[in-house]
């Protein structure tokens, strides 16, 4: 944590944070639609209402996970072991599905598991004070270790055919469930954030835990919140890829967690803590779906890909600190 | 008129250009899609497809894959290649049943699917293709032995776990067709576990206890590389020939010092070649898949579909010391 940020008060309504906030998400958006440009020149096949629907699968999913890890991260913690998460959830709702549960059942197991991995997480980081990034590496490890040993090399196959709304269903035209929950989530995390005072709350934590403490927030309590918040929302993403795939592997969504912090930092939320909006996000999910979907028509193998969006990610990080130690300089 | 010099040239850049792309898209585009890109044994398959495609003509190959194994990775890329409207995708599937949906989304959209080397769900191809047979596997390991055995003679198999399902079926596959091979008796099984140590002692135990044994079948990768090691340590090359099923880049040491006349494993060119060439079949009209069809692989053959629409390549191909260095830099 910078002492520089720590001067900024943390309300969307003041000053040069609130400017500088402002400018990130249009520096982003700039990006996102000279990449859709750039894709439409580029390939024949991008601009077709069909495939820029597929295409979403690309992202929609993870940013349901980041605009919770966007708060997390907000507050000054992180948690890890979202995609194990998912694949906990993913095998518990296999299970369920193989004892012949029907659809609400099957989604109701899923979301009880992501909050019981949620609120795992939270008591060890708010209750015992453990490090977050320590313990999520842990649970990492534990919740897909556990997925192993349940599944073993088998995979869950049993789904109910209407199940399969989540991950492969229309509401009409070639719009999807997914892109529906997608906004939906997107709005109430933006609420959350920039218009309750838990959003402050939130918000103040991340730049001054001790400070909120005395200002008479309960700083445990909210992260608790938080903790639970990504846990649900990880079992959200994981009824979409179940549903999506229509089966579950132990190996489900493997990797995912580095992705979705990414996208939340790509999004201007601050990995130190203390400032991010939600905005933000929802931008660079479209920007790593843009990119990876424009790549692949090209047929750029993926490990361009992985390039491309490290630099990004890197450009974005750090061209406003460049821009920042010049102002300094040109200050003296 | 130096100006309506290079309209005239752009003209013609640019007609020409037209001509190109309208050239490209009428070529039949055909996907293999492999579990990762970055491995040898895919990169060698890629180049069995390009073979296939110039053979055919009029075939443009899209060699693509994702950066790790994930079916989530492979979704995407399937995705992007139902956005190209391909006309085929022949892939080498991460996971049996994760594709399913997205490849059933493909062929709705009239994309012909096949998959190969690791298959999908029957819901989610029209056919599958195998490298090969488990009968054919069995007789290709006790046909390697014998080749080398004119007089016949003793010879012992060294398999992985007691209870590994693939070998377990190869050797009664290869017991069923041993009174093919008059004069060759097994004398004995032994497992090795998959593990080199244990295999290593394994196949000197066999040495021991039987001072006549001529090979050593090991219809696992791991073994046949520990029993060629213990035979060369054992001072018997050239008495008892080591062979089976192994993979050139670990098996060209054993080649060289003579612990192993061949061996035999799938050969990926081949795969990706009749990958290739199946996929042009069905996606023109050629050929249909169905149970009981029989489709053309161009040099290698034709296959024979069984009922769940799955079909063996060939023989597994036989590697010695006249092919070793091609494909030991490949897997």
């Amino acid at each position: 944590m910078s002492t520089a940020t720590h001067h900024h008060v943390p309300d969307r309504l003041n000053g040069p944070l609130h400017r500088t906030v402002r400018s990130w998400e249009s520096l982003l958006l700039a990006v996102a639609v000279a990449i859709f440009v750039m894709n439409s020149f580029a390939s024949p096949y991008f601009l077709d209402a069909w495939n820029l629907s597929d295409a979403t699968f690309n992202f929609t999913e993870k940013a349901m996970i980041a605009f919770a890890m966007a708060l997390l991260i907000t507050s000054g913690e992180i948690d890890l072991s979202v995609a194990s998460i998912i694949a906990l959830s993913s095998t518990a709702m296999g299970a369920a599905a193989e004892a012949g549960l029907g659809m609400p059942g099957i989604v109701a197991v899923g979301l009880v598991t992501g909050l019981a991995c949620g609120a795992f997480n939270g008591a060890l980081v708010a209750g015992l004070g453990l490090p977050s990034i320590v313990v999520t590496i842990g649970t990492m490890s534990l919740f897909r270790g556990i997925s192993y040993i349940v599944l073993g090399d088998q995979a869950y196959t049993s789904y109910p055919p209407s199940f399969a709304v989540f991950g492969q269903g229309y509401v009409g035209w070639v719009i999807t469930v997914e892109m529906v929950l997608f906004v939906l989530f997107a709005v109430i995390f933006g609420v959350v954030l920039h218009k309750t005072n838990f959003g402050r709350a939130v918000l103040a934590i991340g730049n001054n835990a001790t400070g909120a403490l005395f200002s008479g927030i309960r700083v445990r309590r909210v992260k608790f919140i938080l903790f639970l918040l990504t846990g649900v929302m990880a079992a959200v993403a994981s009824v979409c890829l179940t549903s999506r795939l229509g089966s579950t592997r132990p190996s489900i969504a493997f990797g995912w967690e580095l992705e979705v912090v990414t996208m939340v930092v790509l999004g201007g939320v601050n990995i130190l803590g203390g400032s991010g909006s939600i905005p933000g996000v929802v931008i660079a999910a479209f920007v790593m779906g843009l990119v990876t979907f424009g790549l692949g028509l090209l047929n750029v193998p993926g490990i361009v890909m992985s390039i491309f969006i490290g630099l990004l990610l890197i450009g974005v990080i750090a061209l406003p600190r460049i821009w920042f130690q010049l102002q300094i300089m040109r200050g003296k | 008129m130096n100006v309506v010099k290079t309209a005239l040239s752009t003209v013609a850049v640019a007609a020409a250009m037209f001509a190109g792309t309208a050239q490209a898209q009428d070529d039949m585009r055909i996907a293999l899609v492999v579990k990762a890109l970055g491995i040898g044994f895919f990169e060698a398959a890629a180049k069995g497809a390009e073979e296939a495609a110039a053979e055919i003509g009029g075939v443009e190959v899209i060699y693509t894959g994702p950066t790790d194994t994930t079916a989530e990775g492979q979704i995407e890329v399937i995705n992007a290649l139902i956005a190209q409207r391909v006309d085929a995708i022949a892939i080498s599937a991460n996971d049996t049943d994760a594709l399913v949906p997205a490849l059933k989304k493909a062929m709705d959209r009239g994309i012909t699917v096949i998959s190969w080397d690791s298959g999908v769900a029957e819901g989610g191809r029209q056919m599958h293709l195998n490298p090969s047979s488990n009968p054919l596997i069995g007789n290709m390991i006790i046909k390697l032995a014998a080749d080398h055995m004119p007089d016949g003679g003793d010879v012992a198999v060294l398999s992985a776990t007691a209870t590994a399902t693939n070998q377990n079926i190869w050797i009664e596959e290869m017991n069923k067709v041993l009174p093919n091979y008059p004069g060759i008796n097994v004398v004995a099984t032994v497992y090795g576990d998959d593990l080199s140590d244990k295999s290593y002692r394994e196949a000197t135990g066999l040495m021991q206890t039987y001072p006549d044994l001529k090979a050593i079948i090991a219809p696992t990768s791991v073994g046949i590389v520990a029993a060629a090691q213990a035979v060369v340590d054992a001072g018997k090359v050239g008495e008892v020939n080591v062979t089976g099923l192994g993979l050139p880049s670990e098996m060209a040491g054993a080649i060289e010092s003579g612990a192993s006349q061949s061996f035999a494993i799938w050969n990926p060119i081949d795969l990706g070649y009749a990958a290739t060439y199946i996929s042009h079949q069905l996606a023109s009209g050629a050929a249909e898949a169905a149970p009981g069809s029989e489709i053309s692989m161009g040099r290698i053959g034709s296959v024979t579909l069984d009922e769940t629409n799955s079909g063996a390549m060939a023989d597994p191909f036989v590697y010695d010391s006249s092919n070793i260095d091609e494909f030991k830099s490949i897997f």
